[in-house]
């Protein structure tokens, strides 16, 4: 077992579970509005955010928070210190103030895995440039098996940017992992080109894609994938690959719709679409974001240092 | 200085399809003959070659130095004893420094750099363009009188057709070749890695083999345009092996080489993300290392070159897209050579061949060879000894080797510079 948290490639099924479980258990915690305090009195989190991120850093924070750790935000987005270079004087910074867990977002794929050869601390990667959020993939199945009371055997629509998303990745691994059937939906220009050979079905065709799944999870498309001339514009883009009810007609009755956010409204997906209380799963996910990060925090802080 | 007598070594010199076992007599720092009846004359050294190989000083046709201008990754001095450690004895160093090598002041002081170390001889490339950035042609005539052995803008592709034609047809007139890095700028734009699978998993940007193929296959037709003789350095992938493989048939006035990491490691090597694997062009895929193999063996590839880059620790301690590309292999060149030879891909000769005469042949040197009267400049090796590459044990100031933990098979015993030892007890 590793003492790191920093990609879903390569977990094996129980591991999964063993943090599914965990965090079905703090989810009743955070609706009976209690906390556990003790758990993680004494531990030192930080958060080392490379990236701007109000979501996911605010989620690490609360999570770490209501398990009783002291929890110190480091938002290091400015462009002079966001150099690798830095990052292992970071790294050295860090192992002198003895910081237990370390949550880290950074631009580069890979950064995490660097810190962690350095570091004494558990390392969580909180999503590293276009290869993996594993948090992320983790909510999202929790959200998906809390809702579908199962995650095998399901088909799953991953639409849009795929080529650019850590999400995905991390989704690909998790879902195909558990059994899932994953296909991923977007223009050539933003799947790549082996995408196949990661175990999805490749979809050009967004109502193809869509055709029976059982969850749509939407994509954020970023505007300098418009400015790099990956897409012409984001109207041509809302109307082959953006959600609106009359593409998601094309899904089982009952699909469930999800986004990891935030979302570009009108890009990729349609405001009555997001917005649709039962059809939308999007403001559950961020509940069980903050479920899932406390059961990932209890579980490496005990792997880290298990006699305390 | 001294007369050398090898006793009972096998002396291979491709260069006069030499391949006997005998003794050697160096006279006066030069190759003076050889034979089983050659015995030592008197005050001779004698050295026992007994199941050692003989053969020319290697010639490398392809390396960084660090100097000018980048010191704290390599001095040519330190890159003296890795290539002399490497049994490397003429190594002809890329214009790309800082100040570029587009001055005929500066090919005559790198020549002279060569000298003063004793052990090396420095042939220069000069730029193909000033500053090698791609827009005015340097004066490849008045680099060509200083010495320059042939032109390219080192890990620069020239971009631009209309320069490369240019270049070719100019350079035509003075009898130099142009040297090109393979890769269309475009499509290799911010990529870390070969596109394939491996990098959708880590997530990394990518460059398509097709970025090769695509330069190679428009340079092949404008030195067909333009009749000027034209060589691809550090080729990679099958498909631009084919593109030159046909344009060598058809009589075309086209050369190439590759670099060890590309015949002996793949894609795989980057791991997760390690950066003494990222290289310039990236390691590619199983498929495409078979395919480099398979064109040593046929002749196709005309060299082997160590493509030594070397880079600082703070250059490669960085997350994998950030990190600089490139690989140290002054030291590793023989012994990752003599691997396919092992593995029966090819003959001993055919090995010393591309690292010798072949490579001396396309820079018009007369190293490489040890006719009688030429320069004793020799590389005796046992092909069976082992050794283990080991990052940060190795000779010389950089220690970026894709070849870490490596064990090799294959060991310099010495080198001799013009007669005068400089490696080896």
């Amino acid at each position: 077992m590793s003492r790191h948290l920093l990609q879903i490639e390569g977990m094996y099924p129980p591991a999964i579970a063993e943090m599914l479980d965990l965090a079905e258990s703090y989810v009743l915690l955070n609706r009976s509005g209690k906390t556990q305090r003790d758990l993680l009195r004494g531990r030192t989190l930080i958060n080392l955010f490379f990236e701007d991120s109000t979501r996911t850093r605010t989620s690490f924070e609360l999570a770490g928070k209501r398990l009783g750790a002291d929890v110190i935000n480091m938002s290091v987005a400015s462009s002079s210190v966001n150099k690798g270079e830095t990052l292992l004087d970071t790294a050295a910074t860090l192992n002198a103030m003895h910081c237990d867990l370390l949550v880290i977002r950074h631009g580069e794929s890979g950064a995490p895995a660097l810190l962690a050869q350095k570091v004494d601390a558990s390392v969580i990667n909180a999503g590293d440039g276009t290869h993996e959020h594993p948090t992320q993939a983790l909510l999202d199945a929790l959200t998906i098996r809390r809702r579908k009371g199962r995650l095998e055997g399901l088909t799953i629509a991953i639409c849009g940017d795929v080529l650019h998303s850590r999400v995905a990745r991390s989704n690909i691994h998790l879902l195909t992992t558990l059994g899932s059937r994953v296909r991923v939906v977007g223009p050539p220009t933003l799947i790549p080109t082996e995408a196949a050979r990661l175990g999805v079905e490749v979809f050009h065709d967004m109502r193809e894609g869509l055709q029976g799944a059982d969850i749509v999870m939407m994509l954020r498309l970023q505007k300098e994938r418009m400015t790099r001339g990956l897409v012409p514009s984001a109207r041509e883009f809302f109307r082959f690959y953006g959600l609106d009810a009359e593409k998601l007609a094309y899904a089982k009755p009952d699909a469930l719709v999800m986004h990891p956010g935030p979302m570009n409204r009108g890009v990729e997906i349609a405001s009555a679409v997001a917005d649709d209380p039962v059809r939308s799963l999007i403001r559950e996910q961020v509940e069980m974001g903050v479920a899932v990060r406390m059961a990932v925090l209890d579980i490496l802080a005990r792997r880290n240092r298990p006699n305390v | 200085m001294s007369d050398i007598l090898f006793r009972t070594v096998r002396v291979i010199d491709p260069s006069q399809d030499l391949d006997l076992v005998g003794n050697f007599l160096v006279r006066n720092g030069r190759v003076a003959d050889w034979g089983a009846l050659v015995d030592t004359p008197d005050g001779a050294i004698e050295i026992d070659g007994t199941d050692c190989v003989l053969a020319p000083g290697l010639v490398d046709m392809r390396a960084d130095l660090g100097e000018p201008g980048g010191d704290y990754r390599e001095t040519i001095a330190s890159a003296a004893l890795a290539a002399a450690a490497g049994g490397i004895t003429s190594v002809a160093t890329l214009p790309d420094t800082r100040p570029a090598i587009d001055d005929p002041a500066l090919v005559r002081q790198m020549r002279a750099r060569g000298e003063e170390t004793g052990s090396l001889s420095i042939l220069p490339y000069a730029a193909v363009t000033r500053g090698c950035a791609g827009e005015e042609m340097a004066e490849i005539g008045l680099l060509r009188e200083a010495g320059a052995v042939a032109f390219t803008d080192g890990a620069r592709a020239i971009a631009s057709a209309r320069m490369m034609r240019l270049a070719l047809a100019y350079a035509r007139g003075f009898g130099a070749t142009i040297v090109q890095h393979p890769e269309d700028p475009s499509l290799a734009a911010g990529g870390a890695a070969t596109s394939g699978e491996l990098a959708t998993r880590l997530g990394l940007p990518s460059i398509p083999a097709a970025a090769e193929a695509i330069l190679v296959a428009r340079d092949i037709r404008l030195a067909e345009l333009t009749g000027g003789t034209l060589h691809f350095a550090h080729v990679s992938t099958a498909e631009a092996l084919d593109l030159i493989r046909t344009a060598k048939q058809r009589g075309l006035n086209i050369t190439c080489d590759t670099a060890p990491p590309y015949f002996d490691l793949n894609e795989t090597a980057i791991g997760a993300y390690r950066t003494y694997a990222k290289l310039s062009p990236p390691l590619r895929a199983d498929s495409d290392r078979q395919a480099v193999v398979a064109a040593l063996a046929d002749g196709t590839i005309d060299a082997i070159a160590s493509d030594h880059q070397p880079r600082d620790a703070d250059d490669k301690r960085l997350p994998f897209a950030q990190a600089a590309a490139g690989g140290t292999g002054l030291a590793t060149l023989l012994g990752v050579t003599l691997a396919q030879v092992h593995g029966g891909k090819l003959s001993m000769s055919q090995a010393i061949a591309l690292l010798t005469s072949r490579p001396a042949r396309i820079l018009g040197s007369t190293a490489g060879t040890l006719q009688r009267g030429a320069p004793a400049d020799l590389c005796l090796f046992h092909p069976e000894r082992a050794w283990q590459v080991e990052s940060g044990e190795l000779p010389g100031q950089a220690q970026n080797t894709p070849f870490d933990g490596r064990a090799m098979e294959g060991k310099v015993i010495g080198t001799w510079k013009a007669g005068t030892r400089v490696f080896g007890a």
